[in-house]
């Protein structure tokens, strides 16, 4: 690929990115962050191709805490923003108080 | 052995990645309701099962015993981290993945030098090519900075250091020294391509790392959603960078997406705290602002109440206004303060919950925490919408939230925190505010909206506050 394919594909990225972002509403802002971090999380392929012809010791080392480290992202990261959206969407009882409403003073 | 069955960067590989970052931006696209956002994050999730498939068929990739080891411990200790983690917690862990996402990048840029070296070396190229390399430093430099930066701001986080601002004397020099020797260091391995030296990449490193704790260092508390924000974008960035170096289409687009995201979240932060990020990162620098914390030790007048005042104060009120802040999170108050909404909205009265984007230690924390106390979705208002209800609201119930309510923002241009938007608290008719004592905040200044007349200090721990006001809302 050529550099100027990547650019382009970085800038319009870099704009459907802003677009779809801005859309999300402050109240999902934690989600969104730690779902970033496990799309982020995509840097585990580079720790995969690199351990790929990884030869001595060092970089057996460095190939295998990047992809460990790639693997905390995406596992934590998708599972812990599962875990609060799951906050979000499990409030389907909203005035279903026990005894009914509590109506005027 | 499984067979390699995709070559690195062919077609086959290429258009199953396109699938995987589509999948990655349509997740997000969900993300933007709540109704949907947790569909959107499996589809996000299934994305990277097929780019980590991808990658594994990919030609020239094995070691796969390294891989099931390092797969391994990422995954255990992912999933550990995930079930366990209070969502009081969630910015150290964001802070924490943010560091962990830089670190493999410095990792793999390092790995990836010293492969194009060894090619140097077996004579198949005689440089390595600069659309190459400048991304490679790039990602190593980003990197670097990301991972110590965000050991230290969670370590802050953590309570593991002070979140006060630290200054280290002659800091600005130290930072400006550093920041030289990387460019230099970046330039001269750009310039001698032929023969780039391992040596000077690992002083980059070195430099970038110790750059990041400084610059997040004297950082403080109250800034930490503007530092956690940026790192997360930066993270992004060398991302992004990594896919140059790699020709990995997958990692250009997810790192850009990120770094877009990261960069959204950073400008929002800080226009919520009127401070520019370049004010945010260097204001610790001359210790002007954060030095002084508007010092006067004197004992100031004001008005203490106890549980069951509060209790009748809210109960024959027609609007309350509860204004949650990061104490009531380390309290753990939240389901507390939900049972004194429910109380009091049995009996008739109109309770909603104003949210300061800041409230938290993360973009969007406080709301998190709300709704794990299952606060309607509604009952969320933002700044912006209810500050101009303040002066029709009759009690305003101030909960572990300092700063983010201090007048002196508005009224001392003096005040460190001079023209931070807060919740105009002071304007509703009476103010409770629950606390332990009349102590600072984050921003280690005193509150002048403890003194006014129409404030109550009501000195308890948030959760047991909360408790003891239910208890007696019920009674009466």
């Amino acid at each position: 690929m050529s550099l100027m394919t990547e650019i382009t594909i970085f800038v319009l990225a870099a704009f459907v990115g802003f677009e779809v972002i801005s859309k999300v509403p402050t109240t999902l802002h934690t989600p969104l962050m730690s779902q970033t971090n496990a799309i982020h999380g995509i840097v585990m392929l580079g720790g995969l191709i690199v351990l790929g012809y990884a030869d001595d010791g060092l970089e057996y080392v460095i190939g295998t805490i990047a992809v460990a480290f790639g693997a905390i992202n995406i596992v934590g990261g998708f599972m812990v923003t599962d875990r609060m959206l799951g906050m979000f969407s499990k409030k389907p009882k909203p005035k279903a108080d026990p005894d009914g409403k509590g109506g005027g003073k | 052995m499984i067979p390699a069955v995709l070559e690195p960067g062919g077609d086959g590989a290429t258009a199953l990645y396109i699938v995987a970052f589509s999948l990655f931006i349509i997740g997000v696209k969900r993300g933007t309701h709540p109704t949907t956002a947790k569909q959107g994050n499996l589809v996000a999730a299934g994305g990277m099962a097929i780019a980590v498939v991808t990658t594994l068929l990919l030609d020239g990739v094995g070691n796969w015993g390294l891989i099931a080891l390092g797969l391994g411990i990422g995954t255990a200790v992912g999933v550990i981290a995930s079930v366990r983690v209070q969502m009081t917690e969630m910015p150290q862990m964001v802070a924490l993945y943010n560091g962990v996402g830089g670190g493999a990048v410095a990792l793999i840029a390092w790995s990836e030098i010293r492969n194009e070296i060894a090619e140097i070396e077996a004579g198949h190229i005689s440089s390595v090519p600069l659309d190459i390399l400048i991304p490679i430093l790039f990602a190593a430099v980003v990197g670097s900075v990301s991972f110590w930066g965000s050991n230290i701001a969670f370590a802050k986080l953590q309570d593991l250091i002070p979140t006060k601002p630290l200054a280290v004397p002659g800091q600005q020099v130290i930072n400006a020294v550093l920041l030289i020797g990387i460019v230099a260091g970046c330039v001269s391995i750009a310039v001698g391509n032929d023969d780039p030296s391992q040596l000077t990449f690992i002083g980059i490193l070195v430099a970038a790392g110790l750059l990041g704790n400084l610059v997040v260092l004297p950082i403080g508390g109250a800034d930490m959603p503007v530092v956690i924000s940026l790192l997360n974008a930066f993270t992004g960035l060398s991302a992004a960078a990594a896919g140059f170096a790699l020709d990995n289409v997958a990692l250009i687009v997810a790192g850009t997406l990120v770094g877009s995201s990261g960069t959204i979240l950073t400008m929002e932060m800080a226009t919520a705290m009127n401070r520019s990020v370049a004010n945010v990162l260097f204001a610790g620098f001359g210790g002007a602002p954060s030095g002084g914390p508007a010092g006067s030790t004197e004992e100031r007048p004001h008005v203490s109440i106890g549980a069951q005042d509060a209790a009748i104060k809210l109960a024959y009120a027609d609007s309350v206004v509860i204004v949650p802040g990061y104490g009531l999170a380390v309290a753990q108050a939240q389901h507390a303060i939900k049972e004194v909404a429910d109380e009091l909205e049995k009996r008739g009265v109109t309770v909603n919950y104003a949210i300061h984007p800041v409230a938290g230690r993360m973009p969007g924390h406080m709301n998190v925490l709300l709704a794990e106390a299952d606060v309607p979705y509604e009952q969320l208002k933002e700044m912006e919408e209810i500050n101009p209800e303040m002066s029709r609201t009759d009690v305003a119930v101030v909960v572990g939230a300092n700063d983010v309510t201090n007048p002196a923002a508005k009224n001392d241009p003096d005040s460190p925190i001079a023209g931070m938007p807060i919740i105009e608290v002071n304007q509703a008719q009476q103010v409770i505010v629950i606390k332990r004592s009349l102590s600072p905040g984050f921003a280690g200044i005193d509150n002048d909206l403890f003194y006014e007349p129409n404030t109550s200090m009501l000195f308890a721990d948030a959760k047991q506050a909360a408790a003891d006001v239910a208890a007696q809302i019920q009674e009466l």
